[in-house]
Parts: structure tokens; C-alpha cells; sequence
């Protein structure tokens, strides 16, 4: 695993960092730093040994996460979603024949895997559905107006969620696999942005259909408790980590070259550096602790679900993930001050901008109001008495 | 026990369907009642029943049907919280 983490990190310093402006400027996909990370295999990263994959633990995953963030943020994040889908699909397919061969086929063909899981109509709630599965003995076929879809046009596959039948409520969801050449995307809208602009994630009409066993047989509301809410806390705060250690990076670099042109004097700007390291310190341990608590948590017998399902657990990973994605943005605005106006400027070596555009997309990716109404709601019960 | 719960769960489920006629093993929250409506739930049954569920019992599992439910409560309402709740 060492070596993938390694892997993570040389594709980061030596390809995404390279394209990363470009990226940035057009906003466009990051295909280079993509077909990097395909060449070295990562994509099958969160797949288990035993089908072929990596069988990486969250905490490795964030790491890579951060490796590639570190280099370029849309980049950190491609990764970031398509392995929180390919890690909730290995952790909730059962023994489903057909989900297992294609759990095989991600790590074969390195299959880049995108989330339908937005949708016109719901509120921004992704635990409700507007569109339903419409079964017969053939297979399935589901149409969904999708808000936004990360990297739509350039996935294999997407793993989209829905109402279980036409008769079933908002809540009663489950989650479908779409593969290449069973679905058509319409673009509904496009996608110009502040930051995160190479995540290319404009909303799309989707039309699918698949075979039966494309159904995962786990409710949705069981896969987002389990996995796909954490993954995504997890693997979002390894992206948002990436880009903040990048921000200290460049401000650490600035003061150190005012510290050269005049030895005996402390920059100003150096009070402030040491201030910001002490908020990345903060952001980095309460990331690595969460996901080493994930990951112990997930390897018990009973693959963590008791511990996993308790509002406690839940209340934390929230917690996590507004705590990151604040100290993202205050990191990088920080990590402008000290750079002052070289870190204004873009195409300096002390350029803040695209990093501190891209931190600012975290608070807002599931809005950090949403997710503290639900740990309001959640505090109403919960004693902390463990 | 289970009439009030089934009240309960008709006044703060959000169910799709009516409680009074939900099987006692039926999964709650396939009949649509979502995390913040199990919050409601909880916080009715702490005050129907007079008690506290510890948060080692906030946990899915112990109200995904009104039999889970009844076992959680009787447990809580018997004073034998020391054993374990909702192992499956």
C-alpha cells in the first residue's frame, strides 16, 4: 500500500501540479493527472485484494486523496468521489454475481466511476428521491434530472441513487449501477464556477437502464450511514487538506525567502505562518484520527455496523467535515496574507488564488448549514455518556 | 405498549403509510421515516415512557420496526440497561 500512497504522491508533484492552472483556466478536466492515476492502477484502489484491487484502508485513501489535492484540487477530487462510490459499492454488493465481476472489471479496466446522487426536486437532500426504478423481467430502467453530476461526461460508469419502485416514498432509495453504453447524459446546465472548475459538474437529464443485479441489494439509507457519508467526509477532508498543506506550503516559502534577504531580522509575515501551521496541525490530526477510528471501526467481525449506525458516530463525521472544510478556507486566507501581493497574483510561485477559490467550495458541498441542522436535530437526543 | 408506540410513530413518523396497520417487524424506515423524523420519534417515546435511551442505544437498528422499538423501551422501562441493546 506504501507504494500506491508513493505513487499518489509522484503524480501529484510531477503531473497534476503541472496542469493544474490549465485546468483551473479552462475549466476543464484534469484528463492528465486521470490517465496518471489509471496508468499506476489507483482506480482500483478501494477494491479488495480479493477481487484484484488494493484493498486500501479510508486512511490510506485520504492520503492519496491529499497527495493528489496537494498538486491540483479538481484532480484530488475526482479521485475523492469516484472511490467513495467504488468503496460503498465493494461494501455493500453482497454476493450479487454481477456487482462482484464488475468490482473485478473497476480494477482491470480502471474504470473511472462518477455519483448521480443530486436531483431536481429534492432540496438538495440526498436521502430523497424524486425518480423511480421501473422493473420488469428483462432488467431495469430509471430517468433522473440530475443537479449536478461531477465529471459526468467523462465517467464510465455512474452509480446513481433512486426511489426502489414507483410506489415507494422519497426516503425508500436504492443504488443503481449505470454502466458505459446503457445510459445517455443531456446536459441541463453548465458549469462555470468560483473554484473546483476542473470537477466539470453540470447537471444532466439521465436516461439508464441495466440488468437486475445492478441493484445493489443494501438499502441506500444503510449504504449512505455506512459508507458513502463517511467516505465522503473522509476523502473531501483529504482533498481540502491537500490544498490548505499546499497554501502553507507556498507562504512557508515566501517568509523564508524574506528571512534570506535580511538575515537577523524575523519577517513580519512569520508570526503569521506560525499561526496557520498550528490550524493545519489541528485540521491534519482530527482527519487522521476520524479515519483511523473508520477504519478500526469497519474492520470488526461485524464490518462495523453497529458502531457505524449510532448517532454518535454520525454526529462526529458530521463534525468532521464542517470542521475541515472551515479551517480549508481560514488556512488559505491565511496562507494569502502572508504571501500578500505575490500571493494575489496568479503565476507566481506564491499564487493563493485557485487555491483559496477551490477551499471555498467545501463549506458548500453538502452546505455545512445543512449538515449542522442535522447534528442540532441529533443533540436533542444524544447524552455523550460513553 | 405497542398501541402507544404505534401512536407515536403516527403522530411523528412521517410514515407513508398509517402506523396502526404496520406489521410489528416492518422496517420503518423503508415505510419513509427519515433520520430527522426518528429524532421526533425518540424524543415522544423518552416523554410517553418517562425514560432515557442511552446513546449506545441511538443507533438504527433499535428502531427500524416497532418490535425493536418495544425491546428498547421494555428494557429502558424494566431498569435492565445494563444488557446489551440491539444486537441483531
Amino acid at each position: 500500500m506504501n507504494t500506491a500512497v508513493e505513487k499518489s504522491r509522484a503524480i501529484g508533484r510531477e503531473v497534476a501540479i503541472v496542469h493544474a492552472d490549465d485546468v483551473d483556466q479552462k475549466s476543464r478536466f484534469p484528463a492528465e493527472t486521470i490517465q496518471a492515476v489509471r496508468a499506476a492502477g489507483l482506480l482500483g484502489a478501494s477494491v479488495p485484494q480479493s477481487l484484484g484491487g488494493l484493498g486500501a484502508s479510508a486512511t490510506d485513501l485520504v492520503t492519496m486523496c491529499q497527495n493528489l489535492a496537494q498538486g491540483c484540487s479538481a484532480s484530488g477530487m475526482v479521485f475523492a468521489m469516484h472511490h467513495i462510490k467504488v468503496a460503498s459499492l465493494v461494501r455493500h454488493m453482497g454476493q450479487e454475481p454481477k456487482l462482484r465481476a464488475y468490482a473485478e472489471r473497476v480494477v482491470k479496466e480502471q474504470r473511472l466511476v462518477a455519483s448521480v446522487t443530486s436531483e431536481v426536486g429534492v432540496g438538495g437532500d440526498m436521502r430523497s428521491s424524486v425518480c423511480a426504478v421501473e422493473r420488469s423481467e428483462s432488467g431495469f430502467s430509471v430517468v433522473k434530472d440530475a443537479t449536478t453530476i461531477s465529471y459526468g461526461a467523462h465517467a464510465d460508469d455512474l452509480l446513481l441513487t433512486s426511489r426502489r419502485a414507483s410506489d415507494s416514498p422519497a426516503g425508500d432509495q436504492v443504488l443503481v449501477l449505470l454502466e458505459k453504453g446503457n445510459y445517455e447524459l443531456e446536459p441541463t446546465t453548465t458549469w462555470d464556477t468560483l473554484g473546483m472548475r476542473g470537477t466539470c459538474s453540470p447537471g444532466f437529464k439521465v436516461r439508464g437502464k441495466g440488468p437486475l443485479g445492478y441493484i445493489l441489494p443494501t438499502p441506500f439509507s444503510e449504504i449512505a450511514t455506512m459508507s458513502m457519508v463517511p467516505y465522503s467526509h473522509l476523502l473531501w477532508s483529504g482533498v481540502w487538506l491537500g490544498i490548505a498543506s499546499e497554501a502553507v506550503n507556498r507562504a512557508r516559502t515566501f517568509v523564508r525567502g524574506e528571512a534570506r534577504k535580511r538575515p537577523g531580522f524575523t519577517p513580519p509575515a512569520a508570526i503569521r505562518l506560525a499561526e496557520v501551521t498550528t490550524q493545519l496541525q489541528t485540521m491534519r490530526e482530527h482527519i487522521h484520527a476520524a479515519s483511523a477510528e473508520y477504519d478500526e471501526l469497519a474492520a470488526r467481525p461485524d464490518g462495523g455496523r453497529d458502531a457505524l449506525s449510532s448517532m454518535g458516530w454520525a454526529l462526529r463525521i458530521n463534525q468532521l467535515k464542517i470542521a475541515s472544510s472551515e479551517a480549508a478556507a481560514a488556512i488559505t486566507h491565511l496562507a494569502l496574507g502572508i504571501c500578500g501581493i505575490l500571493g494575489y497574483k496568479n503565476g507566481s510561485p506564491f499564487s493563493i488564488g485557485r487555491l483559496h477559490r477551490d477551499a471555498l467550495s467545501a463549506a458548500l458541498m453538502i452546505n455545512n448549514d445543512r449538515i449542522h441542522t442535522t447534528n442540532a436535530s441529533i443533540l436533542l437526543v444524544h447524552k455523550d455518556d460513553t | 405498549m405497542k398501541d402507544k408506540i404505534r401512536n407515536i410513530l403516527r403522530e411523528h413518523g412521517k410514515l407513508a403509510q398509517d402506523a396502526l396497520s404496520l406489521l410489528d417487524e416492518a422496517d420503518l424506515y423503508q415505510a419513509g421515516m427519515t433520520s430527522h423524523a426518528s429524532v421526533n420519534v425518540m424524543l415522544a417515546l423518552e416523554s410517553t415512557f418517562d425514560i432515557e435511551f442511552p446513546d449506545r442505544m441511538l443507533k438504527r437498528n433499535v428502531f427500524e420496526s416497532i418490535r425493536a422499538i418495544e425491546g428498547a423501551v421494555t428494557e429502558l422501562v424494566s431498569g435492565l440497561s445494563s444488557k446489551p441493546a440491539g444486537a441483531r
